[in-house]
């Protein structure tokens, strides 16, 4: 049997044991929430409310801007106190809408669910769309744009993404063992959408429970449960989609080109809600965890929380923290500090101790080229690298670097220490710039 | 949280690995060799690795100093380098020619070129060939095997390749004292380099060097495969005149050569392609010269020509790129 994998890849410790067997707490609400307009890729949402505006639990706060847009929702009920820029993890100041909680967390009427039977695949997606659905896994993609593929591209698989292979976050592995219920139920959403498709669960081996649980509840519901090797980063989507059907997503190309949808458990079982129950993306699961957080869990958290409310929640910080990410330890975002909201994409909470980071002064390359093996891409990250350096971005882009995912295999692996990935995304942002600008 | 926290973009863990682990690595892997060359040649060999070892390091502080440089020698990159270094030597080598063979593969073939990670050619290899045409005599007189030899009585003799040679140039055919000899060449029972004569010490650090990761099979195994394959050829049409491919592969410095000195890391390919490349332009060119050539070995010179052409192929193999159809086909 062909081994259901991808080429390169690295194994970092996952570091799960700290999480892996909590099962998920709802968090306690916090008395003001910050919810920012840009929490998924493409145009960021219009805020629609004003100061002094009292706000019901899912009402929309800002509209979609666009196709590639969703709207963003109150996570509680109260009172808008700022419409303004605000500190955002992506790292500069966004627009915002902060809500100070009334404490009694009300919903505004939702809608009138109909029977999923009754409904066309265009109402779907349009429940999808409103409710703000983006992809949990971290890129927060909109859903719905996922979801619709253009008449000549057909689609023949629907991929559910429980891979979850960056270390430290057991966010997903908690919401398949607990939530199964709701992740089938996203799943018949999907299967309603792309009749007669292909529909697996790629899982790696590292959740056992996980795979052997949807293995019994998927008996009989035309659902594979296909466990993969456990490798980083095997849920990159393109990773994910060649170990499970062999098929290459073009350069440059979306999985949709080769009859391909690929989602994040978590956005699936967000879909169910959208589309069964007529509620909105306002809660996701994320976990709180790394050596300088005094009791790491598994919360059911609110878009908008402070992060340093999810921390406290936690128990608080037990030492000082060395770095604070956003996301998971290969590709999350460090952080200031923790004054900053918890967005759609918050998969992860990680707060490493000083002497948890590598911290080695650079050396010089001896080509031993660990970054080619690793690379997923199949790049030459130490070349991309060296051209990057100097400024050759000609050749950087000669040498494929637009096709790097920015994984961190490279970094990772790197003897020298070199900051491989780091210095390619600058070539890349270098490379988009020139071609922008003609 | 009063502290500062770092800031840096990801990815924020890292493997552990390191230059000098794999320096370490190296060194470990070339212990089993130099304990066979001391059983064999005794205190000169000894003599040989201490003295290049020390002079490496020596050069290596001094260069870094002159050029006003980061000292850099616990890196152990110039252990290794004076390790190969007198692997490569004979072990009657005189003290001047270990110290000048450690300055020309520190100075000459590392430093000059901006250090480690930078130089072009194999530094061990660079000094090898350079105190080869510069003292032919020295260089090719080699010690009978007396194992524990205190050095005082050695014999002189010639390698097996060399013995080849002169018996093919006098009577163009292959003499029949070489035949049979194959499980002495093996431990390496035979006269020689320091460091080459035993296969299976050299294999058993291969080993540890694959378990450990450090050494992937393209090279050796293209190396080695394609100095079967060509020898091979030539035996099978003319099995009087030339030698089969197992005394290629057991006597001189082939498999010190495809396992330590064409793996170098530093100056062969970085593509899994470009390795294979590399390693089978080795293989022929070690074939070629040992056949046709004016010297019997031609290992050094063979890795020496593939580094020349390691820019040129890292710049023409490159690996297929996902999601990049090669002949218009995506697998």
């Amino acid at each position: 049997m062909r081994q259901m994998t991808f080429a390169g890849g690295v194994h970092p410790p996952d570091q799960k044991q700290a999480t892996a067997h909590k099962p998920i707490e709802d968090c306690p609400l916090p008395a003001e929430y910050v919810v920012p307009m840009a929490q998924h890729i493409g145009a960021p949402a219009n805020p629609c409310v004003a100061v002094g505006d009292r706000v019901l639990k899912g009402q929309v706060i800002g509209e979609a801007r666009g196709f590639v847009s969703v709207p963003v929702h109150a996570p509680t009920s109260g009172e808008v106190t700022a419409v303004e820029a605000r500190p955002h993890p992506a790292g500069s100041s966004l627009p915002a809408v902060v809500i100070r909680a009334d404490d009694e967390d009300r919903w505004q009427e939702r809608p009138a669910v109909e029977d999923l039977a009754a409904l066309e695949a265009e109402d779907i997606i349009d429940l999808i769309r409103r409710a703000g659905v983006v992809g949990l896994g971290g890129a927060t993609f909109p859903a719905h744009v996922k979801l619709s593929p253009p008449p000549e591209k057909p689609i023949d698989t629907v991929i559910l993404n429980g891979v979850e292979c960056e270390p430290y976050l057991t966010a997903d592995h908690r919401l398949m063992l607990e939530e199964a219920d709701r992740l089938l139920e996203g799943v018949a959403v999907l299967q309603k959408i792309f009749a007669s498709c292909r529909v697996v669960i790629g899982i790696e081996e590292n959740k056992p429970d996980a795979i052997e649980l949807l293995n019994q509840r998927c008996s009989g519901r035309d659902v594979e449960v296909v466990p993969l090797p456990v490798k980083y980063p095997q849920g990159a989507e393109k990773q994910l989609i060649k170990a499970i059907t062999g098929r290459e997503v073009p350069s440059g190309g979306l999985p949709m080109d080769i009859g391909v949808v690929v989602q994040n458990v978590g956005t699936t079982a967000a879909i169910a809600d959208a589309v069964l129950r007529g509620t909105p993306l306002i809660e996701r699961v994320c976990t709180v965890t790394g050596a300088a957080v005094r009791e790491p869990k598994n919360l059911r958290i609110r878009i908008g929380m402070p992060v340093a409310h999810l921390v406290e929640a936690c128990g608080g910080i037990d030492e000082d923290p060395g770095k604070i990410i956003l996301g998971g330890p290969m590709m999350g975002i460090a952080q200031v500090d923790l004054a900053i909201p918890a967005t759609r994409g918050t998969s992860g909470v990680l707060l490493l101790r000083e002497q948890d980071l590598p911290l080695r002064q650079e050396g010089p390359c001896i080509r031993c080229a660990r970054c080619v093996q690793g690379c997923p891409a199949n790049l030459l990250p130490t070349t991309i690298a060296a051209y990057g350096r100097l400024d050759r971005m000609e050749e950087a882009e000669d040498y494929r670097a637009l096709d790097c995912i920015e994984c961190g295999c490279c970094s990772f692996s790197c003897p020298a220490a070199i900051p491989l990935v780091q210095t390619i995304r600058y070539a890349k942002a270098a490379i988009m710039a020139r071609k922008r600008s003609g | 949280m009063s502290q500062q926290v770092y800031l840096s973009s990801s990815p924020h863990i890292h493997s552990g690995g390191s230059t000098t682990k794999i320096m370490r690595a190296v060194i470990y892997s070339l212990l089993p060799a130099c304990a066979v060359a001391i059983f064999f040649f005794g205190l000169p060999a000894l003599f040989v690795l201490l003295l290049s070892v020390l002079g490496c390091l020596v050069c290596e502080v001094v260069c870094q100093r002159l050029m006003k440089q980061p000292v850099t020698v616990s890196d152990g990159s110039a252990v290794v380098t004076g390790i190969l270094l007198a692997l490569n030597l004979p072990p009657s080598s005189p003290w001047w020619m270990t110290l000048l063979g450690a300055f020309f593969a520190i100075a000459i073939g590392k430093q000059i070129f901006g250090g480690l990670g930078y130089n072009l050619f194999n530094p061990a290899l660079v000094a090898r060939v350079i105190l080869l045409i510069s003292f032919p005599v020295q260089m090719t007189t080699w010690s009978k095997p007396e194992p524990l030899s205190t050095g005082l009585d050695a014999v002189s003799a010639a390698t097996p390749l060399g013995e080849w040679k002169t018996a093919v140039m006098l009577t163009g055919r292959m003499p029949e004292s070489l035949q049979g000899g194959t499980w002495d060449y093996l431990v390496g029972n035979m006269p020689g380099c320091v460091g080459e004569v035993s296969a299976l010490a050299l294999l058993a650090g291969a080993v540890y060097l694959f378990w450990r990761k450090i050494l992937t099979w393209h090279i050796p195994l293209s190396y080695v495969a394609s100095v079967v394959v060509l020898s091979g050829l030539f035996w099978l049409v003319d099995s009087d005149k030339y030698p089969d491919p197992v005394f290629h592969l057991v006597t001189g410095g082939l498999v010190l050569g495809a396992f330590y000195m064409a793996t170098d890391m530093v100056t062969t390919p970085v593509s899994a392609g470009g390795m294979v490349l590399f390693g089978v332009g080795c293989g022929v060119l070690t074939v070629i010269i040992r056949l046709f050539g004016g010297y019997p070995e031609g290992v050094s010179f063979a890795i020496l020509l593939m580094n020349a052409a390691t820019p040129l192929i890292d710049r023409y193999v490159r690996p297929r790129t996902f999601g990049v159809a090669r002949k218009g086909v995506l697998q």
